[in-house]
């Protein structure tokens, strides 16, 4: 409770929630106010915003309604979003779990694996995997969790250092737990809340990465994604910019609520550490 | 001498790393469809399968995946990368002439957020909560959710279309011939929106962390002894806050390296900039599966180069670091 009204104390942070909130409600009324296929011909292509009263912004270069393609792609962003950091904070959380329970051999291989993904630019990786196994939604949004699991990694690693030698811990340990009940069942819900509020900083940045994938066409092409109408309003951006400048928008104003909602949950949840 | 032997020691320690990275990337690529050789057929214009043979075993892709492997990392040893293809042309070549343009671009774009973002990270804690730190802190976030691809885009739409200020793409002028002063200028002219592009998120996060590491250090012992001791207030926020302050901003330097290379390709497929980064796009879209691994080669040394120099940087900034441990 305290937190709760800590957290809508604070400006940001309740704007962060109403622009997330607004986010969500696009992606729900997508189906319910463009009851057509978002990426079918809907009219004259290259109409400006208002020009048409049926298209509040506009057409895109092929003739698509590009109001439709910004709701039905709040779905897709979102969705991206989500996925790709469930499949990240997962390996992330295994793997620090892991490394920080164990130590020794165990902790040095894998923290050495993780240097080596830390090192590797992680948009080239995303190239990688996306040159091999192909560019359709499900292996882009898994291709960006996997390059994205280092820092949950560390991070969940840094909470079990600290916390396994716990007087619960060994309580536990002395009643006989095996390792994994004591991973799983006892340090790790107490090592979950930082991981989680993490978790924000890695959703906002899959909807970057898969919006930067989108625009270079390396993403699935068939869905309604804000990244690929940027990329189709670059061959126009010479006259008609506002193909691209309105999903820009769109990803800004997303990226920025996921944001501003993470930070509010982290001051809300550790008051100590607020404002750094 | 300290410093060296620590930051060689941190230096062997990444051999390993590169180790592991090339040999992942290596079989990753092995389920990637289609080889070199089919590259090469599909530029000749298709050929029989005899050819294919002939030319897989020229090049060794014959050979077993354990086998291939060990040929690669022998190969990388003496620095050779390979042949591309598609370019025609060895990939250290390819690569080489490319690099320059992103290193340029990378320094700029460091550079510009790192001095900026330290600069408006003092002005924000200094006056923390006032609208100065609100403003500034606001911007920042905006910068951070800001796409990098869609901010080149309107930074092109603003200062290229419609006030003429800067080129929209490219690294140099080639309808015109300069040599000296006046090339550099053109391309420092070519480099600016680029950098800006490239710089922004970048100056947000360094300016968060600067704003954040400052309102830390500046509540120290060591500091309120400075003030006690009567000096004014420019040198305790100089000499004692902003050299403790810079610390983590060192460590972000490396951290980030990795990210800005990866931030590279887009910001170079936006301007067309020959650079590294678009090489690594076009050999993705051309299926080059040589000259993807020699990036992915080349982008692990310099990062851990940028990594070897922060350490250095790290250590003088903070003699506690040589001494002791």
């Amino acid at each position: 409770m305290d937190a709760i009204r800590r957290y809508l104390r604070s400006p940001p942070a309740v704007i962060g929630l109403v622009l997330l909130v607004i986010v969500l409600a696009m992606a729900a009324s997508a189906g319910w106010l463009f009851p057509h296929d978002p990426l079918s011909l809907a009219g004259r292509p290259l109409q400006w915003p208002m020009a048409n009263p049926r298209f509040w912004f506009g057409t895109d270069n092929s003739g698509r309604d590009i109001a439709a393609q910004i709701f039905y792609g709040a779905r897709i962003s979102l969705l991206i979003g989500l996925v790709a950091t469930f499949v990240s904070i997962v390996i992330g959380i295994v793997i620090g779990a892991l490394a920080g329970y164990y130590g020794g051999r165990t902790d040095t291989v894998l923290m050495r694996l993780t240097e080596a993904f830390q090192t590797l630019p992680n948009f080239l990786l995303l190239l990688v995997l996306v040159a091999v196994f192909g560019s359709n939604i499900t292996t882009v949004t898994i291709a960006i969790g996997v390059v994205s699991w280092p820092a949950p990694a560390r991070l969940t690693r840094a909470e079990f250092l600290s916390l396994r030698n716990r007087e619960f811990v060994q309580a536990a340990r002395t009643l006989g737990m095996r390792d994994l009940r004591l991973i799983f069942g006892e340090i790790l819900p107490n090592a979950l809340p930082p991981v989680i509020v993490y978790a924000s900083v890695v959703m906002a940045v899959a909807i970057l990465l898969e919006s930067a994938l989108a625009f270079l066409r390396l993403s699935d092409p068939n869905v309604a994604s804000w990244g690929n109408l940027i990329g189709l309003g670059r061959d126009v951006l010479r006259s008609e910019w506002y193909v691209s400048a309105i999903p820009g928008i769109a990803i800004l104003v997303t990226v920025l609520a996921v944001s501003l909602v993470g930070q509010g949950l982290n001051d809300a949840f550790n008051p100590r550490l607020k404002g750094r | 001498m300290r410093i060296l032997s620590l930051a060689g020691r941190r230096l062997a320690a990444s051999v390993p790393t590169v180790l592991l990275i090339l040999i992942g990337i290596f079989l990753l690529l092995q389920f990637a469809p289609g080889d070199t050789v089919d590259a090469m057929m599909a530029q000749m214009g298709g050929g029989d399968a005899a050819t294919a043979r002939e030319l897989r075993r020229f090049y060794g892709l014959d050979l077993s995946v354990p086998a291939q492997l060990g040929n690669y990392l022998w190969r990388l040893v003496r620095f050779d990368l390979g042949f591309s293809a598609i370019y025609g042309k060895p990939v250290v070549t390819v690569i080489t002439e490319r690099l320059p343009a992103t290193l340029l671009l990378m320094i700029s774009a460091l550079s510009f957020a790192f001095f900026f973002g330290l600069v408006l990270g003092v002005v924000a804690a200094r006056r923390v909560n006032k609208w100065p730190d609100t403003l500034i802190s606001t911007l920042g976030l905006i910068f951070y959710a800001t796409p990098s691809f869609w901010f080149g885009l309107m930074a092109i739409v603003v200062f290229s279309i419609y006030l003429q200020w800067f080129p929209p793409g490219g690294l140099e002028d080639i309808t015109t011939v300069n040599t000296g002063l006046w090339r550099v200028l053109d391309i420092a002219r070519h480099l600016v929106l680029p950098t800006l592009t490239l710089g922004f998120i970048y100056l947000a996060i360094y300016l968060r962390i600067m704003r954040a590491s400052m309102l830390e250090v500046q509540n120290l012992d060591f500091v309120r002894t400075a003030r006690a001791k009567g000096l004014d207030e420019t040198r305790v926020v100089v000499r004692h806050v902003l050299r403790n302050a810079l610390l983590p901003m060192v460590t972000l330097i490396g951290l980030q390296a990795g990210t800005m290379l990866g931030g590279s390709v887009v910001v170079e497929s936006v301007f067309s900039l020959p650079g590294l980064g678009r090489l690594a796009y076009e050999s993705v879209i051309q299926r080059d599966l040589n000259t993807l691994l020699g990036i992915v080669f080349v982008s692990a040394l310099v990062v851990i180069a940028v990594n070897f120099v922060t350490d250095l940087l790290y250590a003088r900034l903070d003699p506690r670091i040589t001494s002791g441990v």
